[in-house]
């Protein structure tokens, strides 16, 4: 009890945040991003390539059409939002807990004016950009596959954007009381690789099980796949706006969290 | 008097149920290069990093530049340079890098940066190490890009937390040679150190801590005339002679303190009770393996203040 209540000192305040040094500390990240990023784009997009390949091509072959799609068309746009997730998510679990821990980067910071709710909110733009950045590549390369039918494409960063936000909430909250670097291999095994199965990347929710077919509607990655393949493809309806104000929603509901147990954590 | 610029009135500092600051009061004042000493875990950084903003007060009251610590911490670190314990500079990034990004955290425009920057790698004696890769430098490399990087926003209050610890002798000196020169610009200093030569050399005043108290405060020399007086007489002499060897000098020994099997005498007449000593020994026949006179310091006031407290315990 005594615990929970330190995890969650200080949520009710207003956070201490300076735009200008938020940016400072995304502009930080960046200057180390690009000294990396060739090798890291790469590695981050063989992945998604490799399901293309062998799901698009290759086990598609064996589907006819799925929701009247055929299935390398049913599954491009959807690694699009599954490799913006894994990217955001690596940086903001291990990319984070290594400048927060060892690192000492964001002790460093806060000695000079700015604060630490300017750090955190730097890492989750930070986390966002760089998803952002990586489903627009493989993007791209859906592109040239042929696989982009209508420019509503174009919109794809929005839905993108408000997704790898979520998850650099959520990746943050679990760093912030994460022990060791062990203990990230039970988000990703419980959380983010059932979401890549289960939410509707691979095969429409509706063929779950009856009692568990609700469950994807609470993950960030099905509404943003639900968005993002109708964009693709020239279908988008208006429900796609409640797919929107979901991740919207989840965002700024979540936000506060990361901001205080971040700081909770590394401020004794 | 002068301006204070760090003043802790009864400054506490708890960590869960472990108190490691035990309300403690002290003024450092504008210009002046303040002490911390104490033993390991007596709590020098635990209060350093209260003043830099990074730690919360749990109890009492800290100012600095008359801002309460807790409510003006942006505007406080703006004013600032910051040494820690523990390196955090930027392991990715090389030298130069490292100084550019933090002077954007001062909100610094870019060509005052590259000049600042510039200046502190001369200060330092960094200059061929711009484009080295932190974390490939040495230990004492980065400690000197540290106390540079500190440097950046040409900060009215440098706290330095051990600043010199893993430097070579060389570099040590070259980093108390520029900490005099800040001095005498005016900028005004919290310095912990466990190198009492360090403190004896920079500060004006300080304060002796233990297990988060206050034992003793005050200029060094005056510490050192209180507690031992000027000179300091070792002895190599058997333990269970010391009694008698010191019978009827007693007006003269201000303090005593075994070291060792050494017994060093501390007094204000050195000479006369080296004199008086040998003579003593000489007389009874106590064998006497080595014997040496020379100033006493700040080291020998340290080690009785808190060798005396071991004892109480
Ligand atoms: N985050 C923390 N949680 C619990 N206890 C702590 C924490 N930080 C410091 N302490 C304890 O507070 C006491 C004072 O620590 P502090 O780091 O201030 O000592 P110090 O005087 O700087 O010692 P040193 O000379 O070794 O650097 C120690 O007993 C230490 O174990
Ligand atoms: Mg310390």
């Amino acid at each position: 009890m005594v615990k929970r209540k330190q995890l969650f000192n200080g949520i009710t305040a207003i956070p201490d945040l300076s735009w200008p040094l938020v940016m400072k500390v995304v502009y930080r990240n960046l200057l180390v991003f690009k000294k990396t990023w060739k090798a890291n784009i790469m590695f981050n997009f063989i992945e998604p390539m490799l399901y293309l390949w062998a799901m698009g091509f290759g086990l598609g072959v064996y589907v006819s059409q799925i929701e009247g799609l055929s299935y390398i068309d049913f599954l491009a746009p959807a690694l699009i939002a599954s490799s913006a997730m894994f990217s955001t998510t690596y940086e903001m679990t291990y990319g984070s807990f290594t400048r927060m821990g060892h690192q000492k980067v964001f002790q460093g910071m806060v000695a000079t004016p700015v604060s630490m709710d300017d750090v955190v909110m730097g890492e989750i733009l930070y986390g966002t950009f760089k998803g952002v950045l990586y489903g627009i590549v493989f993007l791209i390369v859906v592109a040239l596959f042929g696989l982009v039918k209508s420019p509503w494409a174009l919109l794809t960063p929005v839905p993108l954007a408000l997704m790898v936000m979520s998850f650099s909430v959520m990746s943050l909250v679990w760093t912030s009381i994460a022990p060791n670097y062990d203990s990230f291999g039970y988000f990703f095994t419980l959380l983010i690789s059932p979401m890549f199965l289960f939410a509707g990347v691979f095969f429409p929710v509706d063929n779950l099980p009856a009692g568990i077919r609700f469950l994807p509607w609470f993950t960030p990655l099905y509404h943003a796949v639900e968005v993002i393949r109708p964009l693709l493809h020239g279908k988008v309806a208006w429900s796609n706006l409640a797919d929107l104000g979901w991740l919207a929603a989840f965002v700024v509901l979540t936000i506060r969290l990361p901001l205080t147990m971040v700081k909770n954590r590394l401020i004794q | 008097m002068r301006r204070s610029v760090i003043a802790a009135r009864n400054l506490v500092k708890r960590f869960a149920d472990f108190e490691a600051v035990k309300g403690v009061n002290f003024t450092v004042c504008g210009g002046e290069c303040f002490g911390l000493l104490g033993p390991n875990g007596a709590g020098k950084t635990s209060i350093a990093k209260m003043i830099y903003g990074f730690s919360p007060v749990t109890a009492g009251k800290l100012e600095v530049f008359g801002e309460d610590i807790m409510t003006g911490a942006r505007n406080i670190k703006a004013k600032i340079g910051v040494v820690p314990q523990e390196d955090n500079l930027d392991p990715e990034l090389t030298v130069w890098e490292n100084l550019l990004v933090y002077a954007g955290y001062f909100r610094m425009p870019k060509d005052m940066a590259q000049r600042r920057a510039g200046d502190i790698l001369a200060f330092m004696d960094l200059q061929d190490k711009s484009g080295a890769v932190v974390e490939q430098l040495s230990g004492g490399l980065k400690r000197r890009l540290t106390i540079g990087r500190a440097l950046l926003n040409q900060p009215a209050l440098l706290i330095l937390d051990e600043p010199t610890t893993g430097l070579d002798p060389y570099a040590r000196h070259l980093v108390w040679q520029r900490l005099k020169k800040l001095k005498e610009s005016g900028t005004t200093m919290l310095l912990t150190t466990h190198y009492l030569e360090e403190a004896g050399q920079l500060c004006d005043r300080l304060i002796v801590l233990y297990h988060g108290e206050i034992l003793e405060r005050g200029a060094p020399r005056e510490l050192i005339e209180r507690h031992t007086g000027n000179d300091a007489l070792e002895l190599g002499v058997e333990p269970a002679r010391h009694g008698v060897l010191m019978e009827g000098n007693e007006d003269l020994i201000k303090a005593r303190q075994m070291l060792g099997d050494d017994l060093v005498l501390f007094t204000g007449h050195g000479r006369e009770l080296a004199e008086r000593i040998s003579g003593r020994a000489a007389a009874l026949g106590i064998p006497v393996r080595h014997q040496r006179l020379r100033p006493a310091n700040l080291e020998d006031v340290f080690l009785k203040l808190t060798g005396e407290t071991l004892k109480e315990d």
